[in-house]
């Protein structure tokens, strides 16, 4: 097209200028310069002559600021990094990211110093357990309720259920080594964990949207989380090896003053990490789930076989179920986090399919856990274990039955992908509604044993 | 006449639906449709389309496939689909009643003022 050479050149300005904008991606450029082109060419055959009909053309497509924040708005899976890096409107001058920084170590050292003081506070063991995850929750959410200038209302609904939570840990007769006492142990950082997401889509859990951003979050998270555990492990093992060599027993400081600042501090700070270099685990998340989910369904698989194979299901024993309900949950979150990380509008492929896979294969370790934990319980009666092992499962249940029946109609393109993640995101809370149920009701009723 | 902006929003939805049920087309065809059926009365910022596109699609109004124009260029088609056209009968029977109403109301104010407004 050399007759239009300067047409051309503004074109390719025009497509850089745009290009820039984060909330765009590229294909969405192609649909507006095949707009630009047709409205340029109707705009000739009137008889303007190049630059007159870029220019119109240029100004019946909008202001770019404006159309951009409509992308941005449509399409804000694709901006959230930078939304945190740099906070809508132009307040962000006074938070600076050395301010953040400082934010950030200070609440991981005061982390640090609520585990440290906890273990000295707890004579027992399980008490200090029961308190673990309310000695770190306040810090984590603080950072988001920081970040995210929460607003009284909301920072209520953080405190209130947080006090509630703590005071029923805490004030509960439970008899020492009983299960009740175990299991609130286990089930609330489940609700602190809810209470986070609370914090970080700064009270606006109504969103799907947002919530699916905590999802994601929750994810990178582990990711980054592990990457740091890496690390200061090889430090750790590196540090303990030079001074043993020396002569110096390293251990006790270990135990008692690096372990209890490090392990919560560095939660803290990964964190702040997804919060602040989103981009760099943003393109290893999908491979992540692409790599694992078909390896999780050849396990999965594998283990269905051996379960098959050794026999009746009353046989498989206490420590086994547990170790199966952990796997389903890793499930759960392996599964969410992989719907988080998918392009929304990317029509059904393979690995759509093979997610399927995953589910049904979970859902058939799930129905041998479920006839397992019947059986022991017709066999044996009630235990607050098995009631809530039962209730788990049945909820895992519900929630991958209707997970396969969305992702069945999403295959065969009958439903978008937004029904499926619509699933995920509303089903989320129902987990802290059972949590809730077990922390707070469970000891009662079952005599704190 | 200029079609106040929160009257184009709320009609958009349903004029792109009911454009696409007439069979797929492309942004800019869709636009000039609509500049078509309004006789030129409703301009609409041409970018504001695509988002509104994506959306429809993201709710699974519709569905979109790239294609190519004559001249070679990638160009994304938009069809409707059976949700779309759920969606779209659903609008149609709000916006009946909405007129329904209005054209009462424009009736029983077939006085003075009914002159100066421009309304048809």
């Amino acid at each position: 097209m050399t007759p239009h050479a300067e047409l051309e050149a503004q074109i390719e300005r025009w497509r850089g200028y745009v290009q820039r904008n984060r909330a765009i991606s590229p294909s969405d450029v192609d649909e507006l310069e095949d707009h630009l082109r047709e409205q340029i060419a109707d705009r000739q055959a009137t008889g303007l002559d190049d630059e007159e009909a870029f220019l119109v053309a240029i100004k019946r497509l909008g202001n770019l600021d404006a159309v951009s924040r409509e992308f941005a708005r449509e399409h804000s899976d694709r901006l959230w990094k930078q939304l945190v890096l740099v906070p809508a409107g132009s307040d962000d001058a006074n938070a600076s990211p050395w301010r953040e920084l400082a934010v950030v170590l200070a609440l991981a050292v005061g982390a640090g110093v609520a585990v440290k003081a906890g273990s000295a506070w707890f004579d027992d063991g399980a008490a200090l357990m029961r308190n673990l995850g309310l000695l770190v929750f306040p810090f984590l959410a603080a950072y988001f309720a920081w970040k995210r200038r929460i607003t009284g209302a909301v920072a209520a609904t953080l405190i209130v259920p947080f006090a509630a939570l703590a005071v029923a840990l805490n004030l509960y007769p439970f008899a020492p080594a009983g299960s009740t006492g175990m299991l609130a142990a286990l089930h609330a950082p489940v609700i602190l964990w809810l209470l986070t997401g609370l914090a970080y889509v700064g009270g606006r859990w109504r969103s799907d949207k947002r919530r699916m951003d905590f999802v994601r979050f929750t994810g990178e998270l582990a990711v980054y989380y592990t990457l740091l555990a890496l690390g200061g492990a090889v430090l750790i093992a590196l540090t303990l090896a030079t001074l043993r060599g020396i002569g110096v027993d390293f251990q006790p400081v270990l135990e008692d003053w690096v372990l209890p600042f490090a392990v919560p501090g560095a939660l803290v700070v990964a964190a702040w990490l997804v919060e602040a270099k989103q981009q760099v685990v943003e393109n290893i998340a999908p491979v992540l789930t692409r790599v694992f989910t078909p390896l999780t369904v050849a396990m999965l698989l594998v283990l269905l076989a051996v379960l098959a194979t050794a026999g009746g299901f009353v046989d498989i024993d206490r420590n086994l179920l547990i170790l199966l309900d952990a796997i389903l949950v890793l499930v759960l979150c392996l599964l969410l986090y992989s719907i988080s990380a998918r392009d929304p509008l990317a029509p059904p492929g393979l690995f759509d399919a093979l997610q399927l896979a995953l589910v049904i294969a979970a859902l058939a370790v799930d129905a041998v856990m479920l006839t397992a934990m019947l059986a022991r319980i017709a066999e044996f009666g009630y235990s607050p274990n098995k009631i809530a092992a039962l209730g788990l499962n049945l909820l895992l249940l519900v929630h991958l039955l209707r997970a396969a029946w969305l992702a069945v109609g999403f295959l065969r393109g009958r439903l978008p992908f937004a029904a499926v993640e619509r699933w995920q995101t509303r089903y989320l809370p129902i987990y802290g509604a059972w949590a809730t149920v077990v922390v707070v009701v469970f000891p009662p009723v079952f005599g704190f044993i | 006449m200029r079609i106040d902006k929160d009257l184009v929003a709320a009609s958009a939805t349903p004029l792109v639906l009911g454009i696409l049920a007439d069979g797929d087309l492309y942004g800019y065809a869709i636009l000039k449709r609509v500049s078509e059926l309004s006789g030129g009365g409703m301009q609409w910022t041409d970018g504001m389309l695509y988002p509104l596109l994506h959306r429809l699609e993201r709710l699974g109004y519709v569905s979109s496939l790239w294609g190519t124009s004559d001249a070679g260029r990638r160009r994304k088609h938009y069809t409707i689909t059976p949700a779309g056209r759920d969606a779209l009968a659903d609008r149609q029977e709000q916006w009946t009643v909405v007129a329904d109403a209005l054209r009462q109301v424009w009736q029983t104010t077939q006085g003075p003022a009914a002159a100066t407004e421009g309304w048809a």
